[in-house]
């Protein structure tokens, strides 16, 4: 039994003070479900979730009393990813034939202040200053620099690209376009990374809905087929967040979940990185997407300076990352963010992406989200 | 501030014996040689439980780092006013030569200038705060090991 995605949702993702979270959610869901032409009626199960906006379960109450099965998705950064992961087993299965898969988020402004004692750390760890995500990918993308090659000039290349993307993004937050000296200027946050590298934790929602494969053409007339979904969690040797140590000398990210993510997705499938006209890749940070292409097999270690100088991985590029402005202009709203690049991945296979579209008629998506405590979740769309 | 004014202690429990002869306690396992830090009761990496608690090296080599440019939210618990701080991972043996770890501390040093992957690096101790009972609590750091040789041989004066 393959998998459809039918019906797409966005909040617009930003600043919206007083909506909540929960609101952006059932907004994304009355969308998603306009864009398949249902009603909240016919949808029979559900998957969702946010990190800090309350129980995506709570939504019946909002959007229709209906009886269905609503499981609440709260794993981390994966949230998205995870609840997509199980609509997608609850179709394949047989189960069901009409399942919404959903995330958003509604976050304070600034970085997050992560309790250690919910990672099984010590309350030391967040006392002495240590427990901080943006310290991570500063010292990740540092030792990636020292044994790669990569120079400062491509972390603002990368951030540059994002801004500019976003410009095109109506639901984008930051439209803006930065030169690359203005983001290479901005306020250092965490060495090598300024202020205009990091994406800002925001607010959002998205939801999809996702239908058997073979009932796909009674809701659209663009079907876009999910071929894998996977999702893992690190293994020994990784260098992940929130680690008060790491095995001697592992390498930027080999044996980490986004690798064992990405190559299970292929595997199931049956295709590769040279197959992938467009891909959405988890961009916390401008190092972040740079190391990523290659965790993802898109390149090897140290490629990603030519390509980026060359212009690979704009839209018009060969290997177009993040069209849709990725975090850094769209924020980091935890629970919508992975959700967000399959929506984008929709949007460009189906030929709607409008002034970001990627030209030559995209005909499969990727997706890569990464995050705390070491879990990313990655998918392969087709059309 | 020396450490002989007034009381001192740790942050933690387990992290770093204390006062006398402070040293980093990493754990490393009976069965395959891994070494934790702090020292914990399971492996990760070979699911054994029989792991030693054991003192790591007061130096090592520097493996990555970064700088705190901002004072972070709660939970982080500093006596003011915040100045950017280094972090970094630096690479230890354990005392005994049997493992070895990279461990994940505050550096003392804070200029990017002065900072280099590889290079060697001291264990010190700073202090964080006063605790309700007026007590110093005290974390763990590295140096540049030049700039504790430095202090060894009395020039910190000039150093700046």
């Amino acid at each position: 039994m393959n998998v459809a995605i039918v019906g797409i949702g966005i909040h617009p993702f930003g600043r919206h003070p007083g909506v909540s979270g929960l609101a952006q959610g059932a907004y994304a869901a009355r969308q998603a479900l306009a864009d398949a032409g249902i009603g909240w009626a016919d949808v029979e199960c559900a998957f969702g979730g946010s990190m800090a906006a309350g129980n995506a379960d709570t939504l019946v109450s909002d959007l229709g009393l209906t009886g269905l099965p609503f499981v609440n998705v709260h794993n981390g950064c994966a949230t998205g990813g995870s609840a997509l992961a199980m609509a997608d087993r609850a179709i394949r299965s047989g189960d069901h034939d009409l399942v919404m898969a959903m995330g958003f988020d509604k976050h304070p402004p600034g970085a997050f202040n992560a309790d250690p004692e919910e990672s099984g750390l010590g309350r030391w760890y967040g006392e002495t200053g240590l427990m901080l995500t943006t310290q991570f990918f500063g010292m990740k993308i540092q030792r990636y620099m020292h044994e790669y090659g990569i120079s400062a000039a491509t972390l603002a290349k990368v951030a540059a690209k994002a801004f500019r993307n976003g410009a095109r993004n109506p639901h984008a937050w930051r439209r803006q376009p930065l030169t690359e000296e203005e983001i290479a200027n901005s306020a250092m946050v965490s060495h090598p990374l300024t202020k205009y590298m990091f994406c800002s934790p925001g607010e959002g929602g998205i939801a999809l809905v996702l239908c058997r494969a073979d009932q796909a053409r009674r809701y659209t007339s663009r079907p876009v087929y999910l071929s894998a979904v996977s999702l893992r969690t690190r293994r020994f040797g990784s260098f992940e967040v929130f680690s008060p140590w790491l095995a001697p000398s592992p390498s930027g990210g080999r044996g980490g979940p986004s690798t064992d993510a990405a190559r299970a997705a292929f595997e199931t499938a049956g295709l590769g990185p040279k197959d992938v006209d467009v891909l959405q890749l988890q961009d916390t940070e401008s190092g972040a997407e740079i190391m990523h292409m290659a965790e993802t097999g898109f390149c090897k270690d140290g490629e990603q300076e030519a390509l980026i100088r060359d212009g690979a991985t704009e839209i018009g590029g060969p290997m177009p990352v993040n069209t849709d402005g990725g975090c850094l202009a769209n924020g980091e709203p935890i629970g919508a963010s992975g959700l967000r690049q399959v929506y984008e991945s929709v949007l460009q296979l189906r030929g709607a992406a409008g002034d970001r579209q990627v030209p030559g008629q995209p005909k499969v998506a990727f997706t890569h989200v990464y995050g705390a405590p070491g879990i990313s979740s990655c998918a392969v769309l087709t059309r | 501030m020396t450490l002989s004014e007034g009381k001192t202690v740790p942050v933690a429990e387990g992290l770093f014996s204390w006062p006398d002869r402070p040293r980093l306690i990493g754990g490393t396992c009976a069965a395959c040689g891994t070494t934790t830090f702090p020292a914990q009761q399971s492996c990760p990496s070979c699911t054994g439980t029989e792991l030693r608690a054991g003192p790591l090296a007061e130096t090592g080599r520097l493996w990555t780092w970064t700088i705190q440019g901002f004072e972070p939210k709660p939970p982080y618990a500093a006596d003011g006013p915040f100045a950017p701080y280094g972090v970094g991972y630096v690479e230890l043996a354990t005392e005994d030569g049997s493992g070895s770890v990279l461990v994940e501390s505050r550096l003392t040093e804070a200029d990017p200038a002065r900072l280099e992957i590889g290079a060697p690096m001291r264990l010190t101790f700073i202090p964080l705060r006063r605790d309700p009972a007026g007590a110093t609590v005290m974390t763990f750091a590295f140096e540049p090991a030049e700039q504790a040789a430095e202090q060894a041989a009395g020039q910190i004066g000039e150093a700046s």
